[in-house]
């Protein structure tokens, strides 16, 4: 591996300043240290030691909390195929691992090329380091997609998302808003049509049986409560004649719900896989429990309150059903989380995850016109996560300014 | 009415290479050396020697024109042989050649009446003079006291919590004297009390146990427990307008002797220690010692960087340079110039972290395992991302990052709402070493110090 560094070390100079390829430093730079750590060493004042850690490993424990999401996915996303024209097989089989491979992966290849490359430009351009944010943003824009997503819909909303939702800011950790949700934002305003609607099974080519409804537990519990009957009984009414692929439960059932065999997103159709996620990212250290406990009870809360009131059929939720329904637990876990996006406080995440929690099912029941309401709780409380900050800071600063004596 | 604090916060770094205690026969250093740079915020020295000048120990060598009475004096007597400039002719170290036998300035000595009945302006004259002075340092901004300011409280940390620091007690062996010598100066600065801090969970050594009149207080905790600065803020914080003066216990038992014996005594008890060291252990030298002869011999391997002062807050210097002024402990640590294959997600259990993000396994070892770091930065520079990290590692009711954000910004008000006042360098220095995005936040808390001052 010496050998291979040297060869590297000898390349450096024609990328530092004077030399032929200077404007590519920062490419070099990058290319460079993903190879190897750099040899570089603490300066003569100050700590002399380092932790162990760095903002790359930071990232890639975030994919790496990702995968059982993005296997789940892949595996569902050829399951739903199969279910849905009539050929229900066992969940783990090497025909859903196929069929869902041949889906997502070009997903998650454009998703990271077309993110890497627009980094690249701006750190060319912008003579930053690559932010490796878009080892996350990469993989999550993939999980929150539906499987029948236009291949160059996937780059554009990538493209805006890194661009607008954190680059005209100066990069990663600058940014304002969570860049993946950004995306997802995107493409909901800009294309309903190819992330709304009967968009969730890959099809194909092949035609559903009439037995099968593509449609998401939520529009579903929408529906349903449109015409008057409970959101259970709905729910329990659809794809009635097809089985969970794991237990003795019902298609729409909460059980099912919770281990994820149901069209809708990519990766975030299981709340389980979301969870073991969320235990990754906790004894990691990585995501803010706080945030992710404290989203999960929003929610809850929430849910409760309209059980209470119940004025209509949605209201009468089980509040439980929210927590598995949609990509609450997916967008909580790993959209609320982002540090950067996210309230900086102890103190206000627990604020910032709570309203995140409650806003998702208040704009599940009260507003169905945006059903995924997760998606839009988080972009907003990204926008007020500065201001809950400010008033734990606040409150921080008039203690001490209490005991000043001038 | 003693104050117990037990701290949560805060993360220990235990490196391998601790001192044995026990104090090494070694022929002692020959050189020793002043470096104007080891006091923070002097900003203009004049320099009272020329090479070849023959000094004593306690003749003055330099003082710093904005404080012209304060004088840094020489450690040993002996000969001039080297005034060391750099750009712009710089100062930065004056070089010292021992004699074998110390010949001292004297001063007036007193007996513990007198030193009871002497006034506040007869101590100063007789400390400024005597090169005792820059024992104190004030807060805010952790420079040298200025002589004419009252300080409403003053603080001694009689433990150190810094990996492989020297052991406070060990160190002043014997000086129980001094100590409480030093105290009754002290007392004539301030109408406040004066504060003692120990380890909660160690044994108060002989050399504290005795002094009366003070307060005594206990910490326990992980490092920077016993920080100083920590400990004010838990028992009598600095708001906007207070001055407060600490003290080492050293600095402390150096004050007592030039009153008790009339000599600018600066022999000190210093470890070194560190992975790299074949038989860490205590020497008995002067302040400012030259390195090099307690080294020789004394080393493992090569590659090798040393430290005036601990691993946190210490400074790299040379292998012929020389402890700093208020330095009792050489650490002796591999150099990290390695680059390693795929390093930045290889599990690692053999570095230390306070993290345990992926592979980052050495939280598995259990809190006794002793770890030999090198000097790597294990990472490169980047924007502030992950946040709540140097919360933890920071016992003190401020928001570090809000704090650095402040001073990049140069925004004085929020500097001084979030705690500038309160902290000097090594009070952050744990999160230097946890920051996922390598910041120098000593550096910038540095910066953010010299705005206030100047701003």
């Amino acid at each position: 591996m010496k050998f291979l560094h040297n060869i590297l070390e000898k390349q450096k100079p024609m990328f530092e300043k004077g030399g032929k390829l200077e404007k590519f430093y920062y490419l070099f730079e990058a290319g460079e240290t993903f190879m190897f750590s750099p040899a570089s060493t603490a300066g003569n004042k100050g700590a002399q030691i380092r932790d162990a850690v760095d903002l790359k490993r930071m990232m890639m424990t975030v994919v790496i909390a990702m995968i059982p999401c993005l296997i789940w996915g892949i595996f569902n996303v050829g399951y739903q195929h199969h279910v849905a024209i009539g050929e229900q097989t066992s969940f783990f089989s090497v025909d859903n691992l196929l069929f869902g491979a041949r889906w997502v992966l070009p997903i998650v290849l454009v998703a990271y090329a077309a993110g890497g490359i627009i980094e690249a430009v701006f750190a060319v351009v912008r003579k930053h380091p690559i932010n490796e944010g878009f080892l996350v943003t990469g993989m999550l824009i993939p999980l929150i997609v539906p499987p029948t997503i236009p291949l160059w819909q996937v780059a554009l909303a990538t493209i805006f998302g890194v661009v607008v939702g954190k680059e005209i800011f100066g990069g990663t950790g600058m940014n304002v808003l969570n860049v993946a949700m950004t995306a997802r934002a995107f493409l909901y305003f800009a294309y309903p049509s190819q992330i709304s609607g009967e968009v969730w099974t890959q099809l194909a080519g092949e035609t559903p049986i009439d037995a099968y409804s593509g449609a998401t537990a939520l529009s579903v519990a929408y529906d349903s409560s449109n015409v008057g009957n409970a959101v259970t009984a709905g729910l329990a009414n659809v794809n009635s004649a097809l089985a969970a692929p794991f237990g003795d439960f019902s298609f729409f059932s909460f059980e099912n719900m919770l281990i994820g065999g149901i069209p809708g997103s990519i990766g975030e159709t299981s709340t389980l896989m979301a969870l073991l996620g969320a235990i990754i990212l906790v004894v990691t250290g990585v995501g803010s429990w706080k945030i992710i406990v404290s989203a999960f009870a929003g929610a809850f809360l929430m849910g409760t309150v309209f059980n209470m009131v119940g004025a209509n059929e949605f209201m009468n939720v089980p509040a439980q059903y929210h927590l598995v329904m949609g990509g609450l637990a997916f967008g909580a876990v790993f959209m609320a989380t982002d540090p950067v996006s996210a309230s900086q406080t102890e103190t206000g995440k627990w604020i910032y995850g709570l309203l995140i929690g409650a806003l998702t099912v208040l704009i599940r029941v009260v507003n169905p016109a945006y059903p995924e309401g997760i998606m839009l709780a988080v972009l907003l409380m990204n926008v007020f996560a500065p201001l809950i900050d400010f008033y734990v800071v606040q409150a921080n600063k008039k203690r001490r300014l209490a005991r000043a004596t001038v | 009415m003693s104050k117990i604090v037990k701290l949560k916060k805060g993360f220990d770094i235990n490196l391998a290479g601790k001192a044995q205690k026990k104090i090494a026969n070694t022929p002692p250093s020959d050189t020793f050396a002043i470096k104007p740079t080891d006091f923070v915020g002097m900003t203009r020295p004049k320099l009272l020697v020329a090479e070849g000048d023959v000094v004593k120990a306690g003749t003055p060598v330099l003082y710093d024109k904005m404080q012209e009475n304060v004088m840094v004096c020489s450690p040993v007597s002996g000969e001039v042989v080297e005034v060391k400039r750099g750009a712009k002719r710089k100062l930065l170290e004056i070089k010292i050649l021992a004699d074998k036998e110390i010949q001292y300035e004297t001063f007036q000595t007193y007996n513990v009446s007198d030193i009871k009945s002497l006034s506040r302006e007869e101590a100063t004259a007789q400390m400024v003079k005597g090169g005792v002075w820059p024992n104190i340092i004030q807060r805010p901004y952790g420079v040298i006291a200025k002589e004419e300011e009252t300080p409403k409280s003053i603080f001694i940390s009689a433990f150190d919590t810094h990996p492989l620091a020297a052991d406070v007690a060990f160190t002043l062996k014997g000086e129980e004297e001094a100590f409480k010598t030093g105290i009754e100066i002290l007392k004539k600065f301030t109408e406040g009390t004066i504060h003692i801090n120990h380890d909660l969970n160690g044994e108060v050594s002989s050399v504290f146990s005795g002094v009366e009149g003070v307060q005594h207080n206990k910490f326990s905790g992980p490092h920077p427990a016993g920080n100083v600065g920590v400990q004010i803020h838990h028992v009598d914080p600095i708001g906007k307008g207070d001055l407060v003066w600490t003290v080492t216990p050293y600095g402390v038992a150096q004050i007592g002797k030039l009153f008790n014996k009339g000599v600018y005594d600066a022999s000190r008890v210093v470890a070194v220690a560190g992975s790299e060291v074949s038989e860490p252990q205590y020497y008995k030298t002067y302040t400012g010692a030259c390195v090099n002869k307690i080294v020789e011999g004394n080393l493992k391997s090569e590659n090798v960087r040393f430290i005036s002062g601990n691993a946190l807050t210490g400074e790299k210097i040379e292998k012929d340079g020389a402890l700093g002024y208020y330095s009792n402990l050489l650490s002796v640590l591999p150099e990290g110039d390695h680059a390693d294959f795929l390093g930045w997600i290889m599990p690692k259990k053999e570095v230390l972290s306070f993290h345990r993000a992926w592979g980052l396994f050495s939280f598995l070892n259990g809190k006794n395992k002793e770890y030999v770091l090198d000097t790597n930065t294990n990472g490169e520079p980047r924007a502030f991302v992950e946040t709540g990290v140097f919360e933890k590692v920071t016992p003190m009711d401020i928001y570090p990052v809000y704090l650095l954000k402040a001073i990049l910004a140069e925004d004085y008000d929020n500097m001084e709402a979030l705690g500038i006042y309160e902290v000097i360098e090594e009070d952050l220095a744990l999160c230097e070493y946890v920051d996922v995005s390598k910041h120098d936040v000593q550096q910038m808390v540095r910066n953010g110090i010299e705005l206030m001052q100047n701003g």
